[in-house]
C-alpha cells in the first residue's frame, strides 16, 4: 500500500513539475503547479505530517496559486512563450549540464547509503511519532514554546510583506489616473 | 607635599589658556602680569616640592606621580606622569625662577608692542613645555616638552615675522632642530625595541640588559638630539640667527633654559651613558671643540647679541665637556650659574638696546655706564661671573669642569683652558666697547652709510636685520618715532620692571657659586643633593690637591691675561682692532656658507632627483600603475555583468553545485 | 517505505525546478519554479523529521511556508509594478544594470 501511494504521488509530483517547466502558456504552468503541490501534500500525509499537509493545500494550492493566476489574468501576460530557442547562447545546455551535475551530487550519497552524515542527530525539540499525542499537538508545543520568538518574528515579516506589496502596487502620485479623478471632482 | 607637583606645569598652561581666550581683552600690561603671576606661582610650587623632597632621606628622593594613561597601545604604554627627583626639581626651580624674572622684565621690554599678549602666551606655553620636559617620567613625554619648546622657540624667534630675516631665522632654527630630533626619535625607538618600555624608572633599572654597543648607539642618537637642541657643533648654526627674536626670548630660551635641555637630557640618561662609555668621550670632544670654536667667533663679532649668542654656544660646550668627563654635577652647576649670568647679560643687552633705540652695533656705543648705571653695574657683575673672576658664580662652576676635564684627558683641559682665556677676552671686549671709552654713537651715526656698506656680510640671512640695518628695524617696539631724532638722543635707563630682574640676577650671579663651594664636602650642597641620583656613575676627581691648586692658579692667570689683553686693545688702543678681528672669525669660519653650499648644491640635486625622477617616475608610476591595472581589469571583467538575471542565476547555480560537490567528496 | 526514495524524489524535483528557473524567460513561470524548489526542500525536511523522529523538521517547513507566502506577495507586487511600465516583458528585457 505504501508503495502504491508513494508511486502515484511521485508520478503526480514529477509530471506536474515537468509541466511547470515545459508549458508554453503560464496558465497551464500554474495548473501543473497545483498538481505538484497536491502530490507533495499526499506525501506529507504518508509521512504523518498531517497539519503541514493541510496547510500545504490551503496556503499553496489555495492561496498562492490563485494569486499567480490572478496576476496572470490581471496583467494579460498569458500569451505563449517560444521555447524552441533561447536568446542567451549557451544558457540552456549550461543549465541542463549544471542540473545533471547537481543531481549527481545529491544522489551519490543516497545511492551509496552514507547515512551517518546524511542523517545527523535528533535535536531536542521533541519526537515526531513516538507517543500518542496527535501531530498538531506536537507542532503546537514546539512552536509556541521553543520557537515562540521566531514565530512572533514571522508576524513582523508578514506585515512588512503586506506593506511592501501595497507600496509596490500603489499608483505613484501624479500619475494620469489620479489626475483624472481630481479633474472629475468639481 | 610632593603631590602638588602637577601644579607646576598646570599653572603656566592655565596662563596660556587664559591668554589664548582673552589675551587681547586683557591687553597691555595686564596680560603680562597674568603670565608673570602664573610663572611665579609655579616657582612657589617648585620651592614647596623641593622642600618636600629635601625632607626625605637621600635614598628616597624619587617621587613619581602618574596622572593618566596617555598612549595605551599594545605593548607600548605611555603615561602622563612626573618624576620628581633632585635633578628634575633643581631644573624646575631654576627654570621657573629665571622665567619669573624674565617675564617681569618683558612686561617693561615689550610695552607698546602690538602683539603684547601673544608674546606672553608663547612665553607661558614655553614654560609649560620646558617643565614637561624636565619633569616627565618617560621619554615620550620628555619628547613632547622637547618639541613644545622647539615650537615655542620657533614662534618667538619669528615673533616679528614681518621682518624677513626673523621669519627666515625661525625656519632655520626649526629645520636644524629637526635634524637633532631625528636622532632623539631613533634613540627612543631603539630603547623601546630593546627594553620594551620608555619609562625612565623601568629603562634605568634594566639598563644592564643592554649590550654595551647598543647603549653606545642609544647614547649617541640621543646626544644627536642634544646637539641640535643645545646648539653644539655642527648643528649650532641656528642659535646665532635666533637672536632675531625679542631679547627676553634670547635670555630665556636661547641662553638660560631651552638650550640647556640637551645637557639635562644627557644628565637624565646617565645610566645609559655609563653603560656605553664611548659616548662620553664623543660628548667630551664635541663639547670641548664647540666651546673653543664658538669662543673664537665671539671675539670678532660687533653685534652685542651675537657675541652673547656665540658665548652661549661656547658655555654649552663647557657643560657637555663636563658631561663627557662624567662630572654631571659640574655640568648642572654650570648650567645654573650660566642661566643666571647669561640671562643677566642678555637682559642687560636688551636694556642697552632699549636705551640706545635699538642700536645693536657695539662699535657705535661706548661710555654707557654714565647713562645707564644700573644696567652697567649689573652687566659688569655678569661679565666678572662669566669671565671666571672669583668669587663670582662662573668661576666656581668653570673651575670644577676644568678639573674634571683634566682627569678625562689633559688635552681636553687645554682646550677648555684656552677657551677660558678667550671667554675672558671677548667678554671684556664687549664690556669695554659698550660701557667704557668714549661715546661713539654720534660720530658713528654721521658716517653710518659708509659703515653699513663696508660691514662684512656675516650670515646673509640674519645680518640684514640684526647688524647692518639695525637702526632702521625695530627690535624693541618702544622706539617708535625715535629714529628721526637720532642726532640729539641720550641713552636712558630702563623702567623698574626691567631693572629689578637685572639686580636680582646680578645678586645671584655674584653669590651663585655658594651652591657648590669646593672647600670641603659639607659646603658642596649641590653635589650632596644630586649625588644619590648619579651614585657611582659620577666621576670622582682623582687629581691631587697640589695639582688642583696649580690648575686653579693657571686658570686665574689666564683670565687676568684675557682681561688685560682686551683692556690694552679696546681701551688703550695699543693694537689696531681690525688686526684682531680677522674676516674668517667675523664670518664664523665660513661654516654657515659651507652648510649653505652643501644644501644648495648636492642637497638641491638630491631633492630635484627625488622630486622629478624618484617621485614622478617610481612613486607616481606605482600609484598610476595600480590605477591602470584596476581600470583594465574592470573594463574586462565588467562584461560578466550582462544584466540578464538568468545569467546571474546560472552563476548562483554553478556555485551551489560546486558546494554540493565539495561537501560530497570531502566526506565520501 | 525507506526515506531514500523520498529524498531521491525531492532531489529530482529540486533539480527540475532549478533547471526551469534557468531556462524559462517568463518571470511568473520562473517564480513557479522557485516554488517547486521550495517544495522539494520541504519534502526533504518532512522526510528527515520522520526518519529521525524529530518534530523540528516539520517546524522548519512551517516557517518556510510563511516565508514563501511573504516572498510571493512581494515578488508578485514587483512583477505588477514592472508590468505596469512595460507590458509583456520577459526576464531578458529587464537588463538595465548591464555592466
Amino acid at each position: 500500500m505504501d508503495w502504491v501511494v508513494f508511486g502515484v504521488s511521485a508520478a503526480v509530483v514529477l509530471v506536474g513539475a515537468l509541466g511547470v517547466v515545459t508549458s508554453r502558456n503560464p496558465v497551464h504552468a500554474a495548473l501543473s503547479l497545483v498538481g505538484t503541490l497536491f502530490g507533495i501534500a499526499i506525501l506529507f500525509v504518508a509521512q504523518r505530517a498531517d497539519f503541514l499537509a493541510v496547510v500545504q493545500v490551503i496556503v499553496y494550492a489555495g492561496a498562492i496559486v490563485v494569486l499567480f493566476l490572478f496576476v496572470i489574468m490581471l496583467l494579460g501576460v498569458d500569451q505563449a512563450e517560444n521555447l524552441e530557442v533561447d536568446p542567451l547562447v549557451g544558457q540552456r545546455p549550461a543549465a541542463v549540464g549544471l542540473g545533471l551535475a547537481g543531481l549527481a551530487c545529491l544522489l551519490l550519497p543516497i545511492a551509496f547509503g552514507k547515512w551517518e552524515w546524511l542523517s545527523g542527530q535528533p535535536s531536542v525539540v521533541g519526537p515526531a511519532h513516538t507517543g500518542t499525542d496527535p501531530n498538531v499537538t506536537r507542532l503546537a508545543r514546539a512552536l509556541f514554546a521553543r520557537y515562540l520568538l521566531p514565530f512572533e518574528a514571522t508576524s513582523v515579516l508578514l506585515v512588512i510583506a503586506v506593506i511592501g506589496a501595497v507600496v509596490l502596487a500603489r499608483r505613484p502620485l501624479g500619475s494620469e489616473r489620479l489626475d483624472e479623478t481630481v479633474r472629475e471632482e468639481p | 607635599m610632593l603631590d602638588i607637583v602637577w601644579l607646576l606645569p598646570a599653572l603656566p598652561l592655565l596662563g596660556f589658556g587664559v591668554l589664548l581666550l582673552s589675551g587681547r581683552r586683557l591687553g597691555d600690561p595686564r596680560a603680562g602680569w597674568l603670565a608673570t603671576t602664573m610663572v611665579a606661582g609655579s616657582f612657589a610650587v617648585a620651592a614647596v616640592v623641593c622642600a618636600g623632597l629635601f625632607l626625605r632621606s637621600p635614598e628616597h628622593r624619587v617621587f613619581t606621580q602618574t596622572l593618566f594613561d596617555w598612549i595605551p597601545a599594545g605593548g607600548l604604554r605611555v603615561a602622563v606622569g612626573f618624576r620628581v627627583d633632585p635633578l628634575s626639581i633643581t631644573m624646575a626651580l631654576f627654570i621657573t625662577g629665571v622665567s619669573t624674572l624674565i617675564h617681569l622684565y618683558s612686561v617693561g621690554y615689550m610695552h607698546g608692542d602690538d602683539n603684547f599678549s601673544k608674546f606672553f602666551l608663547y612665553l607661558n606655553l614655553f614654560v609649560f613645555s620646558m617643565l614637561m620636559l624636565v619633569l616627565a617620567n618617560n621619554f615620550v613625554l620628555t619628547f613632547l616638552g622637547w618639541e613644545g619648546v622647539g615650537a615655542c622657540s620657533y614662534f618667538l624667534i619669528s615673533f616679528w615675522f614681518e621682518r624677513n630675516s626673523a621669519a627666515v631665522a625661525g625656519k632655520k632654527a626649526f629645520v636644524t632642530n629637526r635634524v637633532g630630533d631625528f636622532g632623539f626619535l631613533l634613540g627612543m625607538f631603539l630603547i623601546f625595541a630593546k627594553l620594551g618600555s620608555l619609562d625612565y624608572g623601568t629603562v634605568f633599572s634594566h639598563v644592564n640588559a643592554l649590550s654595551s654597543g647598543t647603549a653606545t648607539a642609544i647614547g649617541l642618537l640621543l646626544f644627536l638630539g642634544a646637539v641640535g637642541k643645545s646648539a653644539q657643533l655642527p648643528l649650532y648654526i641656528w642659535l646665532p640667527d635666533a637672536m632675531e627674536g625679542p631679547t627676553p626670548v634670547s635670555a630665556l630660551i636661547h641662553a638660560a633654559t631651552m638650550v640647556t635641555a640637551g645637557v639635562f637630557l644627557m644628565a637624565r640618561i646617565n645610566p645609559i651613558l655609563f653603560r656605553g662609555p664611548d659616548t662620553l668621550t664623543v660628548i667630551a670632544i664635541v663639547g670641548a671643540a664647540t666651546a673653543f670654536y664658538a669662543a673664537t667667533i665671539a671675539c670678532a663679532q660687533d653685534d652685542i647679541k651675537k657675541v652673547l649668542a656665540y658665548s652661549t654656544i661656547s658655555q654649552l660646550g663647557y657643560m657637555f665637556l663636563a658631561i663627557g668627563s662624567g662630572a654631571y654635577v659640574a655640568a648642572i652647576f654650570h648650567m645654573i650659574t650660566h642661566a643666571f649670568f647669561k640671562a643677566l647679560l642678555f637682559l642687560g643687552a636688551g636694556s642697552v638696546m632699549h636705551g640706545m633705540h635699538d642700536e645693536q652695533n657695539m662699535k657705535k656705543m661706548g661710555a654707557l655706564r654714565k647713562f645707564m648705571p644700573i644696567t652697567a653695574g649689573t652687566f659688569i657683575v655678569a661679565w666678572l661671573a662669566i669671565a671666571g673672576v672669583p668669587p663670582f658664580a662662573g668661576f666656581w662652576s668653570k673651575d670644577e669642569i676644568l678639573i674634571n676635564a683634566w682627569d678625562k684627558s689633559p688635552i681636553l683641559w687645554l682646550v677648555g683652558f684656552v677657551t677660558a682665556l678667550l671667554t675672558a677676552y671677548y667678554m671684556s671686549r664687549q664690556v669695554f666697547l659698550v660701557f667704557f671709552g668714549k661715546p661713539r654713537w654720534e660720530e658713528a651715526d654721521a658716517k653710518a652709510p659708509e659703515e653699513a656698506e663696508a660691514k662684512p656680510e656675516h650670515e646673509p640671512a640674519a645680518t640684514e636685520g640684526a647688524a647692518a640695518d639695525a637702526p632702521t628695524t625695530s627690535d624693541a617696539p618702544s622706539s617708535s618715532g625715535a629714529h628721526g631724532a637720532h642726532g640729539d638722543f641720550r641713552p636712558h635707563e630702563s623702567p623698574w620692571t626691567m631693572a629689578l630682574p637685572l639686580v636680582v640676577l646680578a645678586l645671584l650671579s655674584a653669590v651663585g657659586g655658594a651652591l657648590n663651594l669646593p672647600i670641603n664636602h659639607s659646603t658642596e650642597f649641590l653635589t650632596r643633593w644630586l649625588d644619590p641620583l648619579f651614585g657611582n656613575r659620577l666621576h670622582e676627581v682623582t687629581a691631587s690637591t697640589g695639582l688642583k691648586w696649580i690648575l686653579f692658579a693657571l686658570t686665574l692667570g689666564v683670565v687676568a691675561l684675557g682681561i688685560t689683553l682686551a683692556y690694552g686693545v679696546y681701551l688703550k688702543h695699543r693694537v689696531r682692532e681690525d688686526a684682531l678681528e680677522p674676516s674668517v672669525l667675523r664670518h664664523a669660519w665660513y661654516f654657515d656658507g659651507f652648510v649653505g653650499a652643501l644644501v644648495d648644491g648636492p642637497g638641491r640635486l638630491a631633492a630635484v632627483w627625488s622630486a622629478y625622477v624618484f617621485d614622478r617616475k617610481i612613486i607616481d608610476g606605482a600609484v598610476n600603475g595600480v590605477a591602470t591595472l584596476v581600470r583594465n581589469t574592470g573594463t574586462n571583467v565588467r562584461r560578466v555583468q550582462t544584466g540578464f538575471v538568468r545569467n546571474y542565476a546560472l552563476g548562483v547555480a554553478a556555485g551551489a553545485v560546486v558546494l554540493f560537490a565539495f561537501i560530497v567528496f570531502r566526506t565520501a | 517505505m525507506p526515506g531514500a526514495w523520498y529524498l531521491t524524489l525531492a532531489s529530482i524535483l529540486f533539480v527540475v525546478g532549478a533547471v526551469g528557473l534557468l531556462v524559462r524567460r517568463n518571470v511568473l513561470v520562473m517564480f513557479m519554479c522557485v516554488e517547486l524548489m521550495l517544495n522539494a526542500v520541504n519534502l526533504t525536511f518532512v522526510t528527515f523529521a520522520r526518519m529521525l523522529d524529530d518534530i523540528g523538521g516539520q517546524i522548519v517547513v512551517f516557517f518556510v511556508l510563511v516565508v514563501a507566502a511573504a516572498e510571493v506577495v512581494v515578488g508578485l507586487g514587483i512583477i505588477v509594478a514592472i508590468f505596469r511600465r512595460r507590458a509583456g516583458a520577459t526576464a531578458d528585457d529587464i537588463s538595465l544594470l548591464k555592466g
